[in-house]
This record gives C-alpha cells, sequence and structure tokens, in this order.
C-alpha cells in the first residue's frame, strides 16, 4: 500500500480536490492493498449526514451512506420493494453488508482477476495496456455489451435491483444532479477505466427510488456456491399481472455486463401477453441476440436463458416445479 | 528412561482399556480452545520482539527464465536475494532443504528475492513495485500438452484387463478430470526469525518441527542444534505447511543480515501462489464385471503433473490396488512435467480425488449391471490385499457400509430422477471411504511431578485437529490423573521430536510415544509400591495395588521422569493397514439452473479406538466438508498461456461456506486394531474426505440424471447435462 493522507469530511462541501472517497471500505481497501489503485489523498465521508431513509414524494430516498444490512431490513424496502432487500442480502457476506454503503456499492469495482493481478495487463488499470482476460481465465466475464479492450463485469447485485426499479442516482458537485441508474454505469468501449458518469469532485448523496409499482419481485442469483459468491448470472424481476396478461414487466440482468443490464425490446415484448413458455423463449432470445461468449463463460448464454425462464413462470405465477 | 517400542507384532491386550481413570475416548472440548477464542494463543506471526523488521516476498512475473536483475526499493531497509532462498516448499517428511536459488524461475509467483523494511505496508508496497529484469524462457503449463513421464515403480499390472473387459458382462470405460486444489488454510504462512549469536530461534506456521527443523538446518548452510523452531499454535495446515517454505528461509537470512528479528508472513494471494498446490489429475477407469456385479477387471490411469525435478507426485490410485477385489488389474501413473507452481500433499493426498473418482465409476458400473450400489461394493470385497495377499490389520468396510445404509434410510432411495420438491430433484448417493494407514517414529517426554500433576512435552504440532487434547488425555488415562492435572507442551523443537501432524498419522504416532512415556513411569511407580505394573491401578492421583492404596506424592519423590519412543515396524510390511467407512448424501439439484444444495450427509467410519470423540468427530466434519468442496466449489484455475494462479484469494477459490454444508452426521464404529501400536488407534483426519464427494456427485446423478466427470459440479456443468 502506497502512503497517503486521510481527511475526515465535515460537509459535502469539504471533499478536498482530487481525493478518493472512502465509505465503508469494503472493496476500496482490497485494492489499494494490492496497489490496483493507490490514491494520494482519501476522504472519509462517514460522519456525513447521508444515511437516513426517507419518503421522497410517493417514493424513497436511500441516503448514500445507509449500509447494505440497514436498507435490506428496512421495513419500507420489504415492504414496497422485495425485489431490493433480497438482492442485497445475496450479496457480500454479513460483515460485508454490515460495513458497505448504498453510494460505495454502486461504485464496486469488477472482481475480474486480471483486474486485481498487477502483472497482467489490463485497460481498467493501465489504459491501453491491454487486456488480459481475453484469452484467459473468463468464467465471470461479460456475455453482453462488452468490447475488444475489456470484457469485465459489474459484480453487485444490490444495483441489479436497483435497475429494475428505476432508481435515480442524486450527485452532488460543482452541478448538484441526478442520473436515472439506468445512465450512471457505462459499457466498457474503448475506455474500460471510465467505469461511471462520476465526475472528479462529485459525490453520491443519495439513491432516489420511484413510487412502488408493487407486482410480483424476484431477485434470482445464481453462483457457484450458497453463499459469499458472485453472481455467473443473476436477474431482478418487478412483474405486474392484470387479467392473466402481464401488465408491467421490468427486468435487469446482473453478472453478464458491465453494468445491470436491461432490454426494453424484452419488457415490450411481454406487456399485454399472457405469460407461456414460448413467449418466454422468445424474450430470452431477444434478450441474448447479442450475446457473445468469450471461452469459458459461454454457459452464462444458456444459463441465464435458463434463469430467465424460471423467473418469469415464478413471477407470473406459472409452475416452476421440477 | 526411554522405553522403545517398534510396532513388528500384535497388541492384543487393551491396555488402555484396563486404566481406571475413564477419560481416554471421552468428548473432553479441547484443553486450548479457551486461549484461541480469546485470541491468547500466540499464531506464528503474533509474537512482537523489540526491534522487529517486516519481509514481503518479492514474487517472479514470468513463468519461468533467469532474474538478471533486481532494481533499488527506496525506503526499504534491504533487498535480499541470497542463492540459499528456496523456490518452492519442502515436500513433507523431506531430510533436506528445497531446490535453492533464486535467480532461476520455474513458475509464475515463485519468490526471487525479499524486500526488508519498518512497516509491512511500506514492505509490500516496495516488494510489489520493485523492477525485475528477467531473460524469459517459453515453458509448457498444460499437463495434457506435454509427454508424460511414467515412473516404472508407481506402475503395477496383473492379469490382462483389456481381455477383462472384452470378456465382461458389463464393462465401464470412463475419463474424469479433477482441477488443482489448494489446502486453504485460515492461517498464511509466516514466520519470525531472531538470532542469537550464532544460534537462530524461528517462530513459523508448521506442521513437522522434527523435520522442517533438518530442511531448514540444510536450506540455512547450519547445524541443527543451533536452530529452534517454535510452532506451538497453528491456524490449519491441511497439508501446506508439512515442508518449510520460502517465507522462513527469507526471514532467516534477513534477520541474521539485518541484526535484528524480522517477520515474513505471506499475503493471501502469496499463500495460493506458493503452497503446494493438489496436482490436477486426469483419471481413467475401467471396471469390467459378470452378470452377477463381480469384478473381473479394475484399471486406473492417472495423469497428474508438477515441476520438473520434484519428487512427490499426487497418489491418485493409492487405495486402487486393495479396495475391491478384480483377478485382472493395472495402475497407470503418469507425470507431466509443467510449470504450475509446484504440488504436493494436500488434505489426504491421493484417496481424496482418487478414491471419489473411484467410487463415481462404481456408481455407474452399479447402474449399467442395475445391482444396488450398497451391493455392487458389498459383493467385491476383498479377504486379503489382492495384489499382495496380505491381511489387512483389521476391515470394516462392510460394516460401515451396512451400517451407514440403516442408519440413511437407504432404502428410500427411488430410481434417477422420480423424485422432486418444487423446483428442486432431489436424490441419494453414497460411496466407500478408504484411507491408508500409516505411523511415523515419535517421541515424547512425560514427567510426574510428587504435587500430583504431570507435564507432556513433544516437539508435535497441533494444527487445529485437537492434539493437546488427546496427549493430556493420553496421560491423564494412564496416570490416574484428572485431565485438568496435565499440561501438555508441544511445538517446540527442543521437546523431543516427534512425528508431526501430517498423513493422519500424528495422533497415533505421537500418542504412543505419550503411552510409552506413561508405561515407563507406570513401571517406576509400580516399583516404589512393590507390586507388577499390571496389578497397579493410577486413579485420581491415588496407586492401588491390591489392597495397598497409596497418593502419588508419597510415591513419588520430586519427579518422575519417563519417554517414549515409537517405531513403525513389521506390521507396516506384513499386515494392510487403513481405515474405513462409508458416505452418505442426499442433494437437491435446481431444475432450471443446476445449482446443488446438499440436504443432509452422514458419514460411518472406523479407525481403530477413538481418542477424543468430539475431537475426532471434528476432523470428521473436517473432511466430509472438503469433500462437499472437492464435488461442487474448489478449483484453482491457472492462467492458459502462463499456468498462474487465478483464483488466489478466499472469495476466488470457492472453499464451502456454511451454507454449503448442512448438519453433518458422523458415527464411529468401535474398534481395536491390534497391529497399529499398543494405543490400537489409526489415523482419522483424511478419512473422512475420501470418498465423500463421490457421494455427493452420486446423488446429483440419483435427482437429475447427470453425471458430471469434471470437477467440480458447478452450475454449468449440471445444466449441460440437462434438458432444455
Amino acid at each position: 500500500m502506497r502512503e497517503f493522507t486521510f481527511h475526515r469530511a465535515a460537509s459535502v462541501a469539504d471533499l478536498p480536490a482530487g481525493a478518493t472517497i472512502i465509505a465503508g471500505g469494503t472493496n476500496l481497501l482490497d485494492l489499494m492493498k494490492l496497489e490496483v489503485i493507490a490514491p494520494e489523498a482519501l476522504v472519509d465521508i462517514t460522519r456525513l449526514p447521508l444515511d437516513r431513509v426517507e419518503p421522497e414524494g410517493e417514493g424513497l430516498r436511500i441516503g448514500a451512506l445507509v449500509r447494505n444490512s440497514d436498507l435490506a431490513a428496512h421495513p419500507t424496502v420489504r415492504r414496497d420493494y422485495p425485489v431490493l432487500s433480497r438482492a442485497l442480502l445475496a450479496g457480500a457476506s454479513g460483515q460485508l453488508r454490515n460495513m458497505a454503503t448504498t453510494g460505495g456499492n454502486l461504485m464496486q469495482r469488477t472482481r475480474c482477476p486480471y483486474f486485481y493481478d498487477r502483472r497482467m495487463a489490463c485497460n481498467k488499470r493501465d489504459p491501453g495496456a491491454g487486456c488480459a482476460a481475453i484469452g484467459g481465465v473468463t468464467r465471470n466475464h461479460a456475455i453482453l455489451g462488452a468490447s475488444d479492450h475489456c470484457i469485465a463485469t459489474y459484480p453487485g447485485d444490490m444495483a441489479v435491483a436497483l435497475r429494475a426499479l428505476d432508481a435515480v442516482v442524486e450527485i452532488d458537485g460543482p452541478s448538484p444532479r441526478r442520473v436515472p441508474l439506468a445512465d450512471f454505469h457505462l459499457l466498457p468501449g474503448d475506455t474500460p477505466h471510465v467505469e461511471t458518469v462520476l465526475q472528479p469532485g462529485e459525490i453520491i448523496t443519495a439513491v432516489i427510488l420511484p413510487a412502488p409499482v408493487g407486482g410480483q419481485q424476484r431477485y434470482r442469483k445464481v453462483r457457484d456456491r450458497a453463499s459469499y459468491a458472485f453472481a455467473l448470472v443473476s436477474v431482478a424481476a418487478v412483474v405486474g399481472m392484470d387479467g392473466g396478461r402481464i401488465s408491467h414487466a421490468a427486468l435487469a440482468f446482473g453478472g453478464v455486463a458491465h453494468k445491470p443490464w436491461r432490454d426494453p425490446e424484452v419488457e415490450s415484448l411481454l406487456l399485454g401477453r399472457e405469460p407461456s413458455d414460448a413467449l418466454f423463449h422468445e424474450a430470452a432470445e431477444i434478450l441474448l441476440r447479442p450475446a457473445q461468449a468469450h471461452g469459458e463463460n459461454a454457459f452464462k448464454i444458456p444459463l441465464l436463458r435458463r434463469a430467465l425462464m424460471a423467473t418469469l413462470r415464478d413471477a407470473t405465477g406459472m409452475e416452476t416445479t421440477a | 528412561m526411554t522405553r522403545h517400542l517398534r510396532v513388528d507384532g500384535p497388541t492384543h491386550d487393551d491396555r488402555l482399556d484396563q486404566m481406571a481413570q475413564g477419560v481416554i475416548g471421552q468428548p473432553l472440548n479441547r484443553l486450548e480452545g479457551p486461549l484461541k477464542v480469546s485470541g491468547r494463543a500466540t499464531y506464528a506471526a503474533e509474537a512482537r520482539p523489540r526491534d522487529l523488521a517486516y519481509g514481503v516476498l518479492v514474487q517472479a512475473a514470468i513463468p519461468a527464465g533467469t532474474v538478471l536483475d533486481i532494481g533499488d526499493a527506496p525506503g526499504a531497509l534491504a533487498v535480499i536475494q541470497d542463492k540459499r532462498m528456496i523456490r518452492y516448499a519442502a515436500q513433507g517428511l523431506d531430510q533436506k532443504g528445497p531446490t535453492s536459488g533464486p535467480d532461476r524461475v520455474e513458475y509464475m509467483g515463485q519468490s526471487i528475492a525479499l524486500v526488508v523494511a519498518e512497516t509491512f505496508e511500506a514492505a509490500r508496497h516496495a516488494a510489489q513495485t520493485i523492477a525485475v529484469r528477467y531473460k524469459p524462457e517459453e515453458v509448457p503449463v498444460d499437463p495434457e500438452s506435454v509427454t508424460p513421464e511414467l515412473p516404472p515403480k508407481k506402475q503395477s499390472a496383473a492379469g490382462d484387463v483389456d481381455k477383462a473387459m472384452r470378456e465382461a458382462a458389463f464393462a465401464l470405460d470412463r475419463v474424469w478430470r479433477t482441477p488443482s486444489q489448494m489446502a486453504a488454510a485460515m492461517e498464511p504462512h509466516a514466520a519470525i526469525a531472531e538470532w542469537d549469536g550464532d544460534h537462530v530461534t524461528i517462530r513459523a506456521a508448521l506442521q513437522m518441527l522434527s523435520s522442517n527443523r533438518k530442511q531448514m538446518a540444510d536450506a540455512l548452510g547450519i547445524r541443527e542444534s543451533k536452530l529452534r523452531l517454535l510452532s506451538p499454535y497453528v491456524g490449519g495446515g491441511f497439508g501446506s505447511k508439512l515442508g518449510i517454505n520460502a517465507e522462513a528461509v527469507a526471514a532467516a537470512i534477513a534477520a541474521r543480515e539485518l541484526g535484528r528479528p524480522v517477520m515474513v508472513a505471506m499475503t493471501r494471494q502469496q499463500v495460493f501462489d506458493l503452497a503446494h498446490r493438489r496436482s490436477e489429475t486426469r483419471q481413467r477407469i475401467r471396471l469390467a464385471c459378470d452378470a452377477g456385479g463381480r469384478l473381473t477387471g479394475i484399471g486406473h490411469d492417472v495423469l497428474v503433473s508438477t515441476l520438473p525435478g520434484s519428487e512427490f507426485t499426487e497418489p491418485v490410485a493409492q487405495a486402487t490396488p486393495f479396495t475391491y477385489q478384480a483377478a485382472h488389474r493395472q495402475v497407470v501413473h503418469a507425470v507431466a512435467r509443467i510449470h504450475r507452481g509446484c504440488a504436493g500433499s494436500v488434505r489426504a493426498p491421493g484417496e481424496a480425488v482418487g478414491v471419489t473418482v473411484f467410487e463415481c465409476a462404481m456408481d455407474e458400473l452399479a447402474d449399467m449391471a442395475g445391482i444396488d450400489p450398497v451391493d455392487l461394493r458389498l459383493k467385491n470385497i476383498p479377504d486379503v490385499e489382492p495384489t499382495t495377499g496380505r491381511p489387512f490389520s483389521s476391515h470394516k468396510l462392510a460394516e460401515a457400509l451396512r451400517e451407514g445404509a440403516k442408519r440413511f434410510g437407504w432404502s428410500d432411495r427411488r430410481p434417477t430422477g422420480q423424485r422432486a420438491e418444487g423446483e428442486w430433484f432431489i436424490g441419494m448417493g453414497m460411496a466407500a471411504a478408504v484411507r491408508v494407514n500409516m505411523l511415523q517414529e515419535s517421541r515424547a517426554r512425560v514427567t510426574l511431578v510428587q504435587d500430583g500433576h504431570a507435564i507432556v512435552e513433544t516437539d508435535m504440532t497441533d494444527i487445529g485437529t485437537g492434539t493437546y487434547t488427546i496427549l493430556g488425555q493420553l496421560a491423564a488415562e494412564m496416570l490416574g490423573l484428572p485431565p485438568d492435572r496435565v499440561e501438555v507442551r508441544l511445538g517446540d523443537t527442543q521437546f523431543p521430536p516427534a512425528s508431526g501432524s501430517g498423513g493422519s498419522f500424528g495422533a497415533a504416532s505421537s500418542g504412543n510415544s505419550v503411552f510409552l512415556a506413561c508405561e515407563e513411569i507406570r513401571g517406576q511407580i509400580a516399583k516404589a509400591m512393590g507390586c507388577n505394573e499390571a496389578d497397579l491401578t493410577l486413579q485420581d492421583g491415588m496407586a492401588r495395588a491390591g489392597n495397598i492404596v497409596r497418593s502419588l506424592s508419597e510415591l513419588v519423590n520430586g519427579t518422575i521422569t519417563g519417554e517414549g519412543h515409537l517405531q513403525p515396524g513389521k506390521t507396516e510390511k506384513s499386515h494392510r493397514q487403513a481405515t474405513w467407512g462409508s458416505h452418505w448424501a442426499e442433494v437437491a439439484v435446481n431444475r432450471w439452473t443446476g445449482e446443488v444444495r446438499v440436504r443432509r450427509m452422514m458419514g460411518v467410519f472406523a479407525c481403530g479406538r477413538v481418542l477424543n470423540e468430539k475431537t475426532a468427530r471434528s476432523q470428521c466434519l473436517g473432511g466430509m466438508s472438503f469433500g462437499i468442496g472437492i464435488a461442487l466449489t474448489e478449483a484453482l484455475e491457472h492462467d492458459p498461456r502462463d499456468g498462474h494462479a487465478v483464483s488466489r484469494d478466499l472469495a476466488e477459490y470457492h472453499i464451502p461456506t456454511h451454507a454449503d454444508v448442512p448438519a453433518l452426521e458422523v458415527h464411529f464404529l468401535p474398534e481395536r486394531d491390534a497391529y497399529v501400536g499398543p494405543l490400537q488407534a489409526k489415523g482419522l483426519g483424511e478419512l473422512g474426505i475420501c470418498g465423500a464427494g463421490a457421494a455427493v456427485l452420486n446423488a446429483i446423478h440419483n435427482a437429475c440424471g447427470v453425471r458430471v466427470r469434471e470437477l467440480p459440479a458447478t452450475p454449468d456443468k449440471i445444466i449441460a447435462g440437462m434438458d432444455p
């Protein structure tokens, strides 16, 4: 770990220019120890009053410092946004969830092993260096939206649920703004080191959830062990039914792309239709049409199809039995 | 006085059963448990001698070649590249240091130098960023890309397996693959070295101190008498601390050079690079049987890998020659010399993957022949070791199978794919458990003090297995003392040299030496009582012979010391010694995602005398959990281009979590094995893993009809065999 200065911010206005923000530190400290990143200055924001969950209009405003454990257990979240609660509880471990914050979790870096290994070429760590993951061990890599420069995935669970809930990220800084979560994370393109729209000097202060939409909410995460493993694929689903037809469909996917993935074409196909295997197959076809395997991760294509089928059957009241 | 015993024949008198204290076998809590859970047990990296400096290993960034030069490390105390530094860890029981010379690189991540600084953080920064120039070489890293060696001593054949296959009523010929696996002990490897003149003391995380001392003295070029090793507490070993590793050698060299104590602790990632891996295996199994399910041919062709020049190779087919009967048999053991990091002993080397795969093959054969898997095994249990005609020291496989089937409810098992709950297919599977048994030379000293307490001293280690407790129990039983009146001192080479912890031989080997030392003391007490030792009863600090009763404080003038020395002897050759058992698993397989959840699991084990029912059970729980890991989750992945370990932390190397392990059930079959020394106890630590994964994999097949032959059975491999 390289030496760094440490400053504890007293207010949102008190963020030193160029400093890296630390909240729970569950990812940042690992990266610093391995010198994947080596910030010269850290600013600790954990004393800022950003740890509240409060109503905003008909929706909910979640402070950036609300811990994953607290958010998962919040009665309003459990009642009105159960997909979020389920996604949070599917992530990491109890200890990590006690430390990890809402804002920090959005900023979580990929788990690509080549990104973590300074001996390996990585365009995220060292723009222009190349991507050692391509042609390497690619089990946890992207099948959607990747580029020749980077095939890493966004690893989190919470953001996948937020994507299905149409959450908005509140950003403070020189010019405060609100950015839909859909636009917050970026695809890698030829600048995989730029992962979000957050600019230097900006800070996430909250995540805003719109009014609850009800419906059946599911978070199905498939992983290599029962706990403390990143998603191979995951599906966050908010599905409403009206008179035997699908009246609302919001589907977001984790573990498959550089950002929580969502495909409006899939959802519009489902709207107004009666649930059936044929329909869900068609939805999966649309979802996976642009999918591209990189060696070992080819299994994610059938796995995502299966996870989607199971989730849609479950959420629309069809049988999922073996 | 030292009482020596070479185990040349059977011990039929159940001496321990005749003792009066009644503590041996009891499920006593671990003696050092309170120290561990309250943080007072100091592990290797937790001592803080004055003026301690911190070293971090510099690692090679190429798979093979020569180190030309290493740059400066501004802010560091020293950059040390010493020709005595070792390239990889010593193997268990090695009597010499491993290959030295850090300027030659044999695998990616190899230790090539040490940076020492005033803080760990500064040393790590320097080690991670120091400039190194290499002359790289092209080397093979894929075991299937090279022509393997066929060491003549490791091949065996009798009859003609090909012919047996041709003439069989049922013949199975399949290939399985298991990936590299790591011990992944909780405590990373660490050492603190401190010199006093020409004498060095090293606190280290090691399993076998007496051979570690020989290895270390050889590596450093000093006399053994100038070297003291301390490993009173070790946070798990599982084979990864059998031999000295780069950190301890480097710490000793640096401490000498800097004239101050130096600690070198591996980071978690370094443990995955530098500790021995279990070799990946390719196993072709051929089984031929007649219409009644009697085996006529057994073939086990194995391909494993390790570095060029390294002697240890995973003994995959170790149990194949004696587990089942068949007239025609062949073992092929091929070794690929590649540059993936050194292979060594990891959690039951051999049987952990060999029995697991073999027992999957037996399940497939049972399926093919339409015979119940339990019956197939029962039909093929040999009376004597098939390849040599030697008798077994004991044989409990049939009993373990029958007992397990009854306890687990095997008769409720449905045909393949016939049981489901919600979106989960449910299935049951079983496997035999077998592991070779070994004894190693071991010495201990026991001192009985006049005030009625005793001290046990041996350089044996307790790597979390319960050695402190069982040795204390043994001395308490033999000397008639309450267990809290026995102090056990371990993990210090100033004590008599013991077997160390490895190969499941620790408890029986060191236990027998304590038994012998206590017999010596009992002899002296008997003399003071004027009776034969056989007529002496010791209980609660009192000695009794006939109608004479005296307290130990009357009989012991100051102290009585006895030493025990156990050596393996003729029974090692005259009898096939092994431990036996059976594994049972019920799993759920998700119809959509291929996820597997183990719902219940049971093991029935026979290991001779059980010394402490609780610590023995705990060992089996750990072994069975590792079995779940082998079956479902664990794989050290290697980069296909340079062979480096990719999954190199505990988030990516998936040992089973609590959520992966259901409540496990363990049953012991009562047994006294006469051919393994007066304790009549055999090794247990590894038996629980041997075959456990097969029960899980066979249950997956019973649930959903999918056979996974490339381990671990992760969701991708399950869905590949499922209907869309």
